[in-house]
């Protein structure tokens, strides 16, 4: 089962939409998730929720073709970033995920200083001039709210940073690439309930520029950040809608159920 | 349901203490094997080694002078056999762990030869350096460039390197195999949800981690390939040479071919007793020193992963 939301067209309708049809992961042979039709607003917060092992981990990282990382993967379907098609013959998985970034459950900093760690998506790229790197790194630590607590330690490792820290350095790392979408995947799970309120807020100031898609077990968390929710169960997802009415009046039982605590 | 009492009077458990008693003593005369040839040898070669052993040339038939030819032969051989085994060592490890598909046939075929490699008797590694390197290649090189006259074709320093570089490939190998398996996935994955290729992942962010690691194999091989006596006899290793070795395709003296020498060719054993056991205290220290020289290595690269989590 699927639903989709209508999204009304407009002359300014914000970039960064994804949109997903018919889209089905496989794992050796054995199916995971979907079909799953689903348009991604842009510029928004969509959050994923459901129990542990209902595909809405798997579905994310298909969003930028992560899951061809793992052997033995297969995805049928398409994912379309505005008009763009993410899959296909012609379509670089690099390319894709340089304009669909993604951060992860644990925080995850190369061993090296916070300056490289934020410059490594630009140098990869090509950009090269110290100080035009310095002007990105400084933006996207800006936008990941860290810059006033690391200006005077670029030169640092990253791994002296604390969890929260680390966590909001690796959105600073995908936000210095200046991608059109950004997925977390569980972004605060291990993280203390002070550093959670930071990504939070974080989240929330993300999606004036970007798309956010988030993965979350924390259903107070989808509540607070989100604009959609998503619910996945078994392998499809079941409901999809304004965060608000998947938490007052879900259409499906299932997710009534799921919200108010009686399975997952 | 019986519960034991607590108090229970505590009996003597025979299995524990016949195990405990077993493995004890079998560490012990593991470590008295060694304690004994280190104090041999150190008490007997200690008299014998002085600057004039180490840096002058064997006389009077071997039975005095020094074995600076050996030391030199040695260090030439193991920088020679280093600089072919670590690029081709490195570039197998990282097609087999990051390229090739661990589930197909010729990727478990290779891996099955490489650990066979490090099965092969040393010996036969020497025949066939004699029959490849020697016979094979160096022949045709003389055939070619030097109009049939023997220069490639005989035992060779170049040939011994490369003769020694395939014995020690397996370690190269796996040891890399090991640096790149330490580098968590995670880091990986921040790559490439970052746009990075393979290349560039595998060249900034895994190898400069591997690093250590891959120097860890790099000097396990050069302490195997300074102590192997047997794929030299055929390859390059000389009895005694006037002068050291100054092109590719000289012979060379070499300290384990030398101790080897020194127990079985002299015409006095007696007198060249010191000097033998001299040289194995020098070649001993040399093997020492690189291996903990690894071992110091890996344990600063431990280090620095666990600092990581």
């Amino acid at each position: 089962m699927s639903t989709t939301v209508a999204t009304s067209p407009s002359l300014d309708a914000p970039t960064g939409n994804l949109t997903v049809n018919d889209l089905s992961v496989y794992y050796g042979g054995k199916k995971a998730l979907g079909p799953v039709n689903m348009n991604i607003p842009g510029k928004q917060v969509t959050a994923l929720i459901g129990p542990s092992g209902c595909g809405k981990s798997t579905f994310l990282r298909s969003l930028n073709r992560m899951n061809e990382l793992i052997p033995g993967c297969r995805v049928e379907g398409s994912v379309k970033l505005d008009d763009e098609p993410v899959y296909g013959p012609a379509v670089d998985a690099v390319a894709v995920r340089r304009r669909i970034g993604m951060v992860f459950q644990k925080s995850n900093p190369f061993p090296k200083s916070i300056f490289d760690n934020v410059a490594y998506g630009l140098r990869i790229g090509g950009m090269n001039g110290r100080s035009e790197l310095g002007g990105r790194v400084e933006t996207a630590l800006r936008h990941a709210a860290l810059w006033d607590e690391v200006k005077d330690r670029l030169d640092e490792s990253a791994l002296g940073l604390s969890g929260g820290q680390q966590q909001r350095l690796c959105i600073a790392r995908a936000l210095a690439v200046e991608p059109d979408v950004i997925l977390m995947d569980e972004p605060a799970s291990a993280l203390d309930p002070i550093a959670t309120a930071h990504i939070e807020e974080l989240i929330h100031e993300l999606a004036q520029r970007y798309t956010v898609v988030i993965v979350t077990h924390n259903m107070q968390q989808a509540a607070r950040v989100s604009h959609h929710t998503a619910f996945f169960y078994m392998g499809d997802l079941i409901e999809f809608d304004r965060t608000p009415v998947i938490f007052t009046k879900p259409s499906q039982s299932k997710t009534e159920d799921y919200i108010t605590g009686r399975f997952g | 349901m019986n519960r034991p009492a607590l108090r229970a009077a505590r009996r003597p458990r025979l299995g524990d203490a016949a195990l405990w008693l077993a493995t004890g003593l079998a560490t012990l005369l593991v470590l008295a094997v060694l304690v004994v040839i280190l104090v041999d040898v150190i008490r007997h070669g200690t008299p014998r080694l002085t600057l004039g052993f180490l840096t002058q040339a064997p006389k009077d038939g071997m039975m005095a002078g020094g074995i600076f030819p050996a030391i030199f032969g040695t260090v030439a051989l193991v920088l020679l056999m280093t600089l072919a085994a670590l690029p081709a060592g490195v570039a197998t490890a990282i097609y087999l762990h990051e390229y090739a598909d661990p589930t197909a046939l010729p990727t478990r075929l290779v891996r099955i030869a490489v650990n066979n490699l490090a099965g092969v008797p040393s010996i036969v590694f020497g025949l066939f350096g004699l029959g490849f390197f020697v016979q094979f290649a160096g022949g045709t090189i003389d055939k070619l460039f030097f109009g049939g006259e023997k220069f490639y074709g005989q035992p060779a320093l170049v040939w011994a390197a490369l003769t020694m570089a395939i014995l020690t490939l397996p370690v190269v190998i796996v040891a890399t195999e090991e640096a790149l398996s330490a580098v968590p996935s995670d880091v990986r994955m921040a790559s490439a949800a970052l746009g990075a290729t393979k290349f560039q992942t595998i060249t900034r962010v895994v190898l400069p981690q591997a690093v250590p690691g891959i120097l860890t194999g790099g000097i396990l091989a050069v302490s195997r390939g300074a102590g192997e006596v047997a794929p030299l006899l055929f390859t390059g290793a000389a009895y005694f040479l006037p002068k050291l070795p100054h092109t590719l395709h000289d012979q060379f003296m070499q300290l384990g071919y030398h101790v080897y020498v020194l127990a079985t060719q002299s015409p006095d054993v007696d007198a060249t007793r010191p000097l033998l056991y001299a040289t194995v205290l020098v070649l001993l220290a040399l093997t020492f020193a690189l291996n903990a020289s690894a071992v110091f290595v890996r344990s600063r690269m431990r280090k620095r992963i666990a600092s990581r989590a």
